[in-house]
């Protein structure tokens, strides 16, 4: 029976790079799928676009392709990306001209688009926003940017018409590794039993490292072997849709059933409805055998039709973060810190700076879970963090700089203080008829 | 005992709804989970986090449960004031029940 070797080359845009190439050179692989899109990068990528009309695409693409190109090339890995982000086309013209300056003639690369949804926004006015509730035409704040999640259909043609390296805009995550397994194994895009079972391999390897023990260890209840050097996972998948997952041999790492558990869970809700553009994948019958040290096999993935809608992401500019930070310690720090705290309240009220909601956290106590019931001892160190949400830049500056002057205002011993200043460009998304959206492909051979 | 002695749990998000895995070590242990760790049980461990509904899906042959908490991110991972906008760390905690 035929076989497909498909490997995860990235789990964010700023990801490792050495495991791909470890992947590359020694994982006998076939395809290698880099995601490394979230889901506001698309609206930043969008206004460097608007700045430079030759940028928007990733920023580590070229740093990517500098070493993935030339090992492509050589063992005839076919590398599927959405480091296109806003820009594809262009992505196109930097990745051939690399090629081209490496000597890689003959390599055929593809720019899938055709999400951008920015110019039919006009229809979609009347359109529930799912974050708010209300209709788009209430939201508060200017759209940057629209981007639509296109399936696969863009990808596989481009594979049709023998593209190596494939790069998109914004496409589902699982769409970069169920594309190619439609493409070679010839698999109905209406069996969506197949679907659900090439989306099941997407949501394992979309996440780079965290199949493979990245995001597990446990010291002492799940340890794991050198994390440093830790290997990307990669699956095998068999003609029926049934596959194992494993990493290469010798890797940090470990890829086990509760590897892969953890992993199906994650940014999943209803397990028996995955929604994707080109199923709704059903994993609730999934099983996982360790069958060898790093190997699982993976069985039981299903799905049923695909929706008829598919989901936009706007960028919208929403409001500014100011953020402060200063740190106290020894003993009676955590007196001093609330001590600050108070001061910094009172400054933003005499200074009638104006936030629209602000949070006080004492790093060490409460920063991540509130829990102010429980009794704590006193701290040998504590850090005042401040951060308030607000309508203009002007306050958002406020509220470090009222932070920063505690160090010659406040109480005693404060120290390393911080402030940043964010502006805030927030996502809301809305659902939009699946026949407006139509994936374009453009191609470029290296000379 | 904790649940950090029988189990173990990923966070992930989507917007505003956080999602907390619960994966026992040994199947052995899942029923134990199921009965101890009611979403009501979880909705009360998150209520200073969580605003809105927690909804459990389970997955037997796994040994494994799904909690998916609605309004539990500060009003999303773009616009939230927390440290750990993503709630990632919640996992973590929900490994800090006693039962």
């Amino acid at each position: 029976m035929k076989k497909i070797r498909v490997g995860s080359g990235a789990g964010y845009a700023g990801d490792r790079l050495e495991p791909a190439l470890e992947l590359m050179e020694r994982g006998n692989l076939d395809y290698i799928s880099f995601e490394c899109l979230a889901e506001r990068t698309i609206a930043i990528a969008q206004q460097q676009k608007l700045m430079d009309p030759k940028k928007g695409y990733n920023g580590l693409l070229e740093h990517r392709m500098d070493k993935v190109l030339p090992l492509a090339y050589k063992n005839k890995i076919k590398v599927i990306t959405n480091m296109g982000a806003a820009n594809p086309q262009s992505a196109v013209d930097v990745i051939c001209k690399m090629a081209e300056e490496k000597g890689l003639k003959g390599l055929k690369v593809a720019g899938v688009y055709g999400d951008d949804f920015f110019n039919q926004l006009n229809k979609y006015q009347d359109a529930t926003v799912w974050e708010t509730g209300k209709p788009l035409s209430e939201l508060d704040g200017e759209v940057v940017s629209a981007n639509v999640y296109m399936g696969i259909d863009g990808i596989v043609e481009a594979l049709k018409n023998g593209a190596d390296i494939i790069v998109t805009g914004r496409v589902s995550d699982p769409a970069l590794f169920l594309a190619p397994l439609v493409y070679e194994f010839g698999w109905d895009i209406n069996n969506y039993d197949l679907m659900g079972k090439g989306t099941l391999v997407g949501h394992l390897l979309e996440c780079g490292g965290q199949s493979a023990g990245g995001y597990y260890a446990e010291p002492g209840k799940k340890d794991v072997e050198r994390l440093w050097e830790l290997g990307f996972p990669l699956i095998e998948v068999s003609e029926n849709g049934d596959f194992i997952i494993t990493k290469v041999e010798g890797s940090g790492g470990v890829v086990n059933k509760d590897t892969c558990i953890e992993q199906m869970i994650y940014e999943i809700h209803n397990p028996k409805e995955y929604l994707t553009p080109d199923c709704i994948a059903d994993f609730s019958n999934v099983t996982f055998i360790d069958i060898a040290k790093d190997v699982v096999e993976v069985k039981g993935a299903t799905g049923r039709a695909k929706p008829q809608t598919l989901k936009a992401s706007l960028g919208y500019k929403d409001c500014f973060i100011g953020e402060g930070e200063i740190s106290y310690g020894g003993p009676g720090c955590l007196e001093r810190a609330k001590l600050a705290a108070e001061i910094v309240e009172k400054r933003l009220e005499l200074t009638n700076v104006k936030y629209d909601e602000i949070k006080i956290d004492f790093i060490g106590i409460n920063s991540i879970y509130k829990n102010q019931n429980r009794v704590y001892q006193t701290p040998e160190e504590i850090r005042l963090r401040i951060a308030a949400r607000t309508k203009t830049k002007y306050d958002a500056v406020q509220i470090g700089n009222e932070v920063e002057t505690l160090y010659t205002n406040g109480p005693a011993g404060g120290g390393g203080a911080t402030k940043t200043v964010s502006e805030i460009v927030s996502v809301a998304s809305v659902l939009i008829n699946r026949n407006d959206v139509e994936a374009k492909v453009i191609y470029k051979e290296v000379l | 005992m904790k649940l950090w002695e029988i189990a173990h749990s990923r966070t992930g998000d989507k917007g505003n709804i956080s999602n907390v895995s619960l994966i026992a070590y040994d199947i052995k242990d899942y029923e134990l989970l199921k009965e101890k760790v009611t979403p009501e049980v979880v909705k009360q461990w998150f209520k200073e986090i969580v605003k809105g509904e927690v909804v459990r899906y389970e997955l037997p042959q796994l040994g494994a449960m799904n909690f998916v908490m609605y309004d539990a991110l500060g009003g999303g991972v773009t616009r939230s004031l927390a440290l750990d906008k993503h709630g990632k760390s919640l996992s973590s905690y929900l490994l800090d029940i006693d039962i």
